[in-house]
């Protein structure tokens, strides 16, 4: 039964005015009750008598999907538990590997160090110092070889973390399992490959936006006939977060990403539902438990509105959105290291109660350095502990229903949609970008979260109220300072066997298609891999082609 | 002084410290900049002006290597608004600039408004003559892009390029009455925007009413993107055309003497303020007058002209 | 005499994650102090060369990536070399307490971890200079 609105909202008003009164006089709610995106909370909430269950939420596995993409969801299996790691060279990143599998893990995501991502050999002057730091140096396919040695692709799904140069990542991929004795047809996983917010955010882009896209809409294209499988982009807000956005931003921002693209591909004549399906997203899981849930589910609604309303998608599947979810890196603390524990715990319930598809956890360690094997343990099962203990896996879409979770949910929708429609009118999200406005959007929360704890307004606990004196962390992980001459000597036997005739030859090929705008680039960047042209010297080519792009910063 | 000498050797901190002696409106400020005089009236000076947003720093970025090209050294002074509030300031134009940063044939300087309208800044003149006496062949300097008060540029510069883009149709509207008169070219950056040839037909309808119909008498507008690198190579050209030519006409020379003489009428009156003030006790006694002119005891005119008049007598004036 | 207290602000190595720098660069202009903001991937050596034209004060690196141990002493070395040594250089950052030290004894004079708060780096900009005026 429905209750009466208008009678529940005098009901209120009355309990307001007497009941609650009565106590506030008193003793005044507590200040700066808001969600994590600043939004006031209202001091009770009630049913809403214009809800309408059909239009907003559905079933699961039904339109709009606010409710989740699979009817059953963790009733039927978990999501997938995939640990993002890579430091080191490529043998320290493969036995790291191989113990999470070992420990239980179902998928692989791979962490590349900065010169990898950027798109330089590990010998480039400019990646002094970076070798190795903040993922597996990876050079040419002799270190692809190494980083998958004894890990059967077919088994395994993939995800890595690679934008700018990711042709050139998923082509060592694809060549490492056709060595393997697997084929393209068969392997599983993801390339984040979302270029817009590395402009945005990220920073690891290489070249200007369209010849950018370009590459995007090659590998879209390319994929759906040759490598089904695989998930051809992770559109990501994650770190849109994690640069400062609210949560409402972070979808907002990330969907309207997400609209780029499909315009972009729809744009050179691929039809919508072949490469839909492929797109995956990839979200922050933050502390605000009930404010990420209500996100995930907001975000999944507009998704399906746009494909079905804004590009006519038929498919299904090309109007679910699917995603990853990575607890919030930017809420760890230096300080008391152990309560990340516990705000991970927190994040990971968000993103299952969210309806996430697949989840990395944080380690303690993470705001000191790479997390160490028994961090990542704890992480591990901390995910393990919210699937098989706490319950929650085992009912749809727990929390809707909820006054709150509910009101919120549309709100945040309406608010993100606000966004939207404001970056369609600026002529899309690349204008957008080009303009600074996310980015200044993006600096302005920001500021004034940064401002609102540094006044207190905001706890954070053992860093502005609850600090302890404590020692010095100790047994922290050490990347070898030796790994750049190491990954150096690897170059230089690698360009010494591979028969450079052949490398050029290759390479010459690939600067002739970059130069013509209708040539997809991808099976010309898998002959230069085959023949063990490193990443460096691919991106160079295409850098010679497409120049680079420069931020475009507003403070 | 030695300073002199190792500025003129193009000495790297020699320059950023004398532009900072000059900035901070030191006491070495006057021999230093009367020193370097006999050195200076050598560079070209030409000031990128225009709103926020229209691309300068880009513009200027694409010069930097135009003039390395041809093996020139050149000077970046860019101008950046210091905060009313608290005096601080966020100097980010070299951002764009900074492939060029450990360039040697390069200095770019950021300097900020420190309270200064008029979209430069208090040191802006001394750095001038600082990179001219270094040699630097091209100095550049970046405005704020405040709009119509940005009139000032012109007792700096040699010839004034004003930056617009598509999509400002308004602020064209409002900045006619000012900065629109003083440019000697126009720039319609972002050429490959929509509105772009608009705005170009709008500029010229603009000038052409202003100088009566005059098809001979308004200034170049040249098309280019900044960002895709289109078009900049004319508009350097075209900018040196137009230097040659003031420099024929005599133009060139009949700037510079304004320059100079705005500069002697503002070096007199900041001196004969010093004097005034000092004479008046004016920090002292400021507030006692402004409390009598406000209640209506004493009236302004008359009040001050009492006041010349004792200077007079004690032979002050 | 008006002497401002000048600070670059710079991201050198190859990480992209300019929060910090960015937040660092607002609030000390909202303290009054100006600031050059170089954006992200700069090297030692452009750092270098944008602090002594633009005659800073102070520099402030900040670098996420764990390759401190080597940019940061650059920067000081290479401002050593071009006799700029007098410039003071800081940093912040995911920096492990065991690096202070090393990072110390080469020449960084202060870090700013994780969770510092703006005024840790005001006050020691104020310690350095001696004087309360931005």
């Amino acid at each position: 039964m429905v209750p009466d609105n208008k009678n529940l909202k005098n009901k209120k008003s009355i309990w307001e005015e007497t009941t609650l009164n009565k106590v506030t006089s008193r003793f005044p709610a507590r200040k700066n009750l808001v969600t994590g995106s600043d939004e006031e909370i209202d001091n009770l909430y009630i049913p809403d008598n214009n809800f309408s269950y059909d239009e907003k939420l559905g079933f699961p596995g039904e339109y709009p999907y606010t409710r989740g993409v699979q009817p059953t969801m963790y009733r039927g299996k978990f999501w997938t538990m995939r640990q993002y790691a890579g430091f080191g060279t490529a043998e320290e990143s493969n036995s790291r590997y191989k113990y999470l599998l070992e420990q239980g893990q179902t998928g692989l995501s791979i962490a590349f160090d900065l010169p990898t991502q950027i798109g330089y050999d590990s010998d480039d002057p400019i990646s002094a110092g970076e070798v190795g730091k903040v993922g597996v140096a990876i050079d040419s396919l002799k270190d692809m070889e190494t980083l998958f040695d004894g890990i059967p692709l077919d088994k395994v799904s993939t995800s890595m973390t690679i934008n700018a140069p990711a042709a050139v990542l998923l082509a060592m991929y694809i060549i490492v399992a056709e060595k393997q004795g697997v084929t393209k047809e068969q392997i599983r996983g993801t390339i984040q490959n979302d270029i817009l917010k590395e402009y945005i955010a990220r920073g690891t882009y290489i070249f200007p936006p369209a010849p950018s896209m370009r590459l995007i809409n090659n590998i879209f294209e390319y994929c759906s006939a040759e490598v089904p499988k695989w998930n051809t982009i992770s559109i990501s807000g994650y770190h849109i977060r994690e640069a400062g956005s609210t949560a409402i931003q972070e979808i907002a921002f990330t969907i309207a990403d997400g609209i780029e693209y499909v315009k972009n591909a729809i744009g050179v004549g691929l039809d919508v539902d072949q490469f839909a399906g492929r797109l995956s997203f990839f979200f922050n899981a933050h502390n605000d438990l009930l404010e990420e849930v209500a996100k995930y589910r907001a975000a999944r609604r507009i998704w399906a509105k746009v494909m079905k309303e804004k590009f006519s998608a038929k498919k299904e599947k090309s109007l679910m959105m699917r995603f990853h979810t990575q607890t919030a890196g930017s809420t760890l603390t230096a300080q008391q290291p152990d309560n990340n524990i516990v705000r991970v715990a927190i994040q990971t319930l968000a993103a299952v109660m969210g309806g996430t598809q697949s989840l990395h956890t944080n380690s303690r360690d993470e705001a000191l350095a790479l997390p160490t094997e028994q961090s990542v343990m704890v992480a591990l099962r901390t995910q393990q502990i919210v699937a098989h203990e706490s319950g929650v896996a085992n009912v749809v879409d727990p929390l809707a229903g909820s006054y709150y979770i509910e009101q919120l949910t549309d709100k945040i929708e309406e608010e993100a949609w606000n966004y939207i429609n404001r970056i369609e009118d600026m002529g899309g999200m690349v204008k957008a970008i080009e303009k600074g406005y996310v980015q200044k959007e993006i600096q302005d929360s920001a500021y004034k979260y940064q401002k609102s704890v540094e006044e207190g307004d905001r706890v954070v606990v053992g860093v502005n109220k609850f600090t302890i004196e404590e020692p010095a962390p100790s047994g922290l992980l050490k990347v070898n300072p030796e790994l750049q001459k190491i990954q150096e000597e690897n170059l230089k036997v690698v360009r010494s066997e591979r028969d450079n005739a052949k490398v050029e030859k290759c390479l010459a090929a690939l600067s002739e298609g970059a130069a013509k705008e209708d040539v997809n680039l991808m099976p010309l960047i898998i002959d230069s891999v085959r023949e063990y042209a490193t990443l460096g010297e691919i991106s160079n080519v295409l850098r010679e082609k497409f120049g680079e792009y420069r931020e475009s910063i507003v403070l | 002084m030695e300073l002199i000498e190792k500025i003129q050797l193009g000495q790297i901190r020699a320059i950023a410290k004398a532009i900072t002696l000059i900035e901070n409106n030191t006491e070495e400020k006057e021999k230093l900049i009367d020193a370097l005089h006999p050195f200076t009236g050598n560079a070209y000076v030409i000031g990128v002006t225009g709103p926020p947003g229209a691309g300068k720093s880009t513009i200027v970025d694409r010069f930097i290597q135009f003039e390395r090209d041809r093996g020139k050294k050149i000077a970046v002074i860019a101008v950046d608004p210091s905060s009313p509030f608290s005096g601080g300031a966020i100097l980010g134009d070299r951002l764009r600039m900074q492939t060029h940063a450990t360039d040697r044939g390069v200095f770019i300087r950021s300097m900020a408004s420190r309270g200064h309208l008029g979209g430069i800044s208090t040191g802006t003149s001394g750095a001038i003559k600082v990179f001219d006496a270094a040699g630097f062949d091209t100095i550049i300097l970046e405005t704020i892009g405040v709009g119509q008060t940005e009139v000032e540029v012109i007792e700096m510069a040699d010839l004034i390029l004003l930056t617009l883009v598509p999509g400002m149709g308004d602020e064209i509207q409002a900045m006619k009455a000012g900065i629109m008169e003083i440019a000697d070219l126009f720039l319609v950056n972002k050429s490959d925007l929509d509105g772009a040839d608009r705005l170009k037909s709008e500029i010229e309808y603009m000038l052409m009413l202003g100088s009566g119909m005059n098809e001979e008498a308004i200034p170049p507008i040249k098309m280019a993107s900044a960002k895709n690198n289109t078009g900049t190579e004319e508009l350097y050209i075209s900018i040196f055309e137009r230097l040659n030519l003031f420099k024929e006409s005599g133009l060139l020379a009949n700037r510079r003497k304004i320059r100079i003489q705005k500069e002697i009428e503002h070096i007199f009156a900041s001196k004969l303020k010093e004097i005034l003030y000092t004479r008046l006790n004016m920090k002292e006694n400021i507030n006692l007058w402004i409390e009598r002119v406000y209640n209506r005891e004493i009236r302004p005119y008359t009040f001050v002209n009492e006041k010349m008049m004792e200077l007079k007598k004690e032979n002050v004036l | 005499m008006d002497k401002k207290i000048r600070i670059v602000i710079a991201k050198p190595g190859l990480d992209g994650h300019d929060r910090g720098a960015k937040y660092i660069a607002r609030a000390l202009k909202d303290a009054g102090y100006e600031v050059i903001y170089t954006g992200i991937r700069q090297t030692p050596e452009s750092i270098v060369a944008t602090a002594i034209q633009e005659d800073v004060d102070f520099v402030g690196l900040s670098l996420l990536s764990g390759a401190h141990n080597e940019l940061f002493p650059r920067v000081v070395n290479l401002l050593k070399e071009q006799e700029a040594g007098d410039i003071i250089v800081f940093g912040g950052g995911v920096i492990p307490e065991e690096d202070l030290g090393f990072l110390e004894k080469r020449g960084i004079q202060a870090i700013f971890r994780p969770g510092a708060p703006i005024s840790d780096v005001i006050s020691f900009i104020k310690s350095k200079t001696g004087s309360t005026a931005a």
